[in-house]
């Protein structure tokens, strides 16, 4: 990263933070419609990796990737009004929290079903390839999504095709309330990768420059017509699978070994004591957040409803 | 004339050759041509980057297209047999049938293959799923009973910017045959088959031909209109007949509970009440799996004598 990159990496990490402490209130307000998942501990995988896409690739987030939304040009009001079903959300109130996406942008939609991107990531890159047009398709898995049929069968036709797609597992050690223990029988979600003769590595996942390394190598690859790259992020989920859920099925102990491990302080101490940023350099970004965080939550707060004529139309094109 | 499995192979060779972004994907399509060899010689003409084999992974399959969809390609995807897509079903309803009404992105894609019984295929080979895909948004479906019809309906299928489901009898591939045009046929239209003036057997696939054999026994009562298509409906069209005949029989070879047929005997009983002059008559399959043994399979099928035994308990009311 440049030194620029590692400003806007400090950004859209505190940026990535701050949004879902206010959609915290707004939860707390019961403004926001339904659950609130957090991303909070796992917030340098979205955005070390979306920042190392480039222009042309795609990028389909699930819920835990608040930040790939924000790198990829979405602001915090697109968020908010998601979570709080507004007439101005990027779905009209159609659909809820992560699910949006604009292919004008390279975001791809998520559908709740777990693994089903990456077969349609797969066919975004193998598609692209077939019209001459240099793009590769990323997108996310947790631990406990690695279990669904479609992430083998994805990753398994990705190899065949030798198709340009990035699949990054956030190992975050539980799928809702079940550890990765009672998942598999591996300990590194890298072995599955091995299966499928791809080529696969092991991230330090709280580490904002080592993951947008790693995506860089990733996304090589792939772009070079050698096929598909799997990266696995070890991490920690910092809260329950959503916000109604307190996790006492987390050891205390366990949370407290990550706590000191956090991506966005860690980050800031290796700006102000490794690269040498002035603390004034990072509470400029600082306030950026600050402001465009009330500009929007304002924005977003103040937005009426969708009334009921936007619920019908829209099925097909025609 | 050429066979209805012809016609469905001319007419993907045809927006192979119209459309470079129309590709082929599926299970043993490229040098073996296909399980039921629908897919013929394409490869040799198009070339094995735009007929597709792929591993045996449904799902995987169907997400790719819409994938490969969403960055411009027009992809159709073959199932060996249409049972199979029961593993593929996620894709096809959760992802390509919501997503233009959830985000506004559509996806042009043709999922197609072999359906139905009659050649003792047994449970897994031998479905009729239409109601399975009819009963969720944002998946066209058409089943034709011509090579004619096969052959435009597909086209327009193709050309089609969202999801279309293409069922194809398989008993009719070989055994039937026909004239084929060389323009697509719109999506949506019915067709009466066969003039009658005492009522009307709305069906559509195989059941169109054994519908027309039956209306035969009697004489110039009986009208055969097929659907062609279930998802744009011709609800028109069916409106139209019964309110002439104003008796109506629903036959299809799927399962009669939450059929076709269902859902067409209540919108019309919603609609055309008054118009009728005998109870909304159906003639389906029972709600049991599908047997495998010759005999059995005879007896599962809702044949010409259930149909005949129908029309004229009808016509006589």
């Amino acid at each position: 990263m440049t030194s620029e990159q590692k400003l806007q990496a400090y950004y859209f990490l505190k940026l990535n933070r701050a949004l879902e402490e206010r959609l915290l209130s707004f939860y707390k307000q019961n403004k926001v419609v339904g659950g609130l998942y957090r991303s909070l501990g796992q917030e340098a995988i979205s955005i070390g990796s979306a920042m190392a896409l480039q222009p042309q690739d795609w990028v389909a987030p699930l819920i835990r990737n608040v930040g790939a939304f924000l790198v990829r040009g979405y602001r915090p009001r697109d968020l908010f009004t998601q979570y709080m079903a507004k007439a101005t959300s990027p779905t009209c109130g159609r659909d809820c929290n992560t699910h949006f996406g604009d292919i004008q942008r390279g975001v791809v939609a998520p559908i709740s079903m777990l693994g089903a991107m990456i077969p349609v990531m797969v066919g975004v890159g193998w598609g692209s390839r077939m019209q001459g047009v240099d793009r590769v398709g990323l997108t996310y898995i947790g631990d406990g999504g690695t279990s669904t049929g479609d992430f083998h069968e994805g990753l398994n036709l990705a190899s065949v095709w030798k198709a340009p797609m990035v699949l990054i597992a956030e190992h975050n050690q539980f799928a809702y309330s079940t550890p990765t223990s009672k998942q598999m029988a591996i300990t590194d979600l890298v072995d599955r990768a091995k299966a499928y003769a791809i080529p696969a590595e092991i991230v330090d996942g709280n580490d904002v420059l080592a993951v947008f390394a790693a995506t860089g190598r990733a996304l090589e690859h792939a772009r070079s017509g050698q096929g598909p790259y799997f990266l696995e992020c070890k991490t920690m989920r910092m809260r329950g699978h959503a916000e109604h859920d307190d996790a006492r099925y987390v050891p205390a102990e366990l949370l407290e070994q990550w706590r000191g491990k956090d991506p966005i302080e860690r980050f800031t101490r290796q700006l102000l004591d490794e690269f040498g940023f002035a603390p004034e350099q990072l509470s400029e970004q600082d306030e950026r957040v600050k402001v465009l965080i009330e500009e929007d939550a304002e924005f977003a707060d103040n937005s009426p409803y969708p009334d009921g004529s936007g619920a019908l139309g829209g099925v097909f094109a025609s | 004339m050429i066979t209805m499995l012809e016609a469905i192979r001319q007419a993907m060779r045809d927006e192979l050759a119209a459309d470079d972004k129309v590709v082929l994907i599926g299970q043993d399509i490229a040098e073996f041509g296909g399980a039921f060899k629908v897919t013929q010689g394409l490869v040799d003409e198009f070339g094995s980057e735009r007929v597709v084999d792929t591993p045996i992974s449904e799902s995987a399959m169907i997400g790719a297209a819409i994938g490969a969809a969403m960055v411009g390609l027009k992809p159709v995807v073959e199932m060996q047999f249409i049972d199979f897509l029961a593993c593929g079903y996620n894709q096809l309803v959760n992802f390509a049938g919501k997503m233009r009404y959830r985000w506004g992105q559509g996806a042009s894609l043709v999922v197609r293959g072999p359906c139905g019984a009659g050649v003792s295929g047994s449970a897994f080979h031998s479905q009729s799923p239409e109601s399975s895909y009819l009963c969720v948004p944002g998946i066209k479906v058409i089943y034709p009973s011509t090579a004619e019809d096969a052959y435009g309906l597909l086209r327009s299928a193709i050309q089609d910017p969202d999801p279309v489901l293409f069922l194809e009898h398989k008993f009719l591939y070989r055994r039937i045959k026909g004239e084929i045009g060389s323009k697509p046929i719109p999506l949506g239209q019915a067709a009466t088959r066969r003039r009658g003036h005492g009522l009307t057997v709305v069906t559509y696939g195989a059941a169109v031909h054994t519908a027309l054999e039956v209306a035969e026994q009697f004489g110039d009562q009986v009208e055969v209109l097929d659907l062609r298509c279930l998802l744009p409906l011709d609800e028109a069209a069916v409106f139209e007949s019964v309110r002439r005949t104003n008796k109506v029989v629903l036959y299809h070879e799927a399962q009669k509970t939450l059929g076709m047929g269902a859902e067409l005997s209540a919108r019309i009983s919603e609609s055309l009440f008054e118009y009728l002059d005998g109870p909304v008559t159906r003639v389906a399959a029972p709600d049991s799996p599908i047997p495998f043994s010759p005999n059995l399979e005879k007896a599962w099928l809702p044949g010409s004598e259930q149909l005949a035994q129908a029309c004229r308990q009808l016509l006589n009311y």
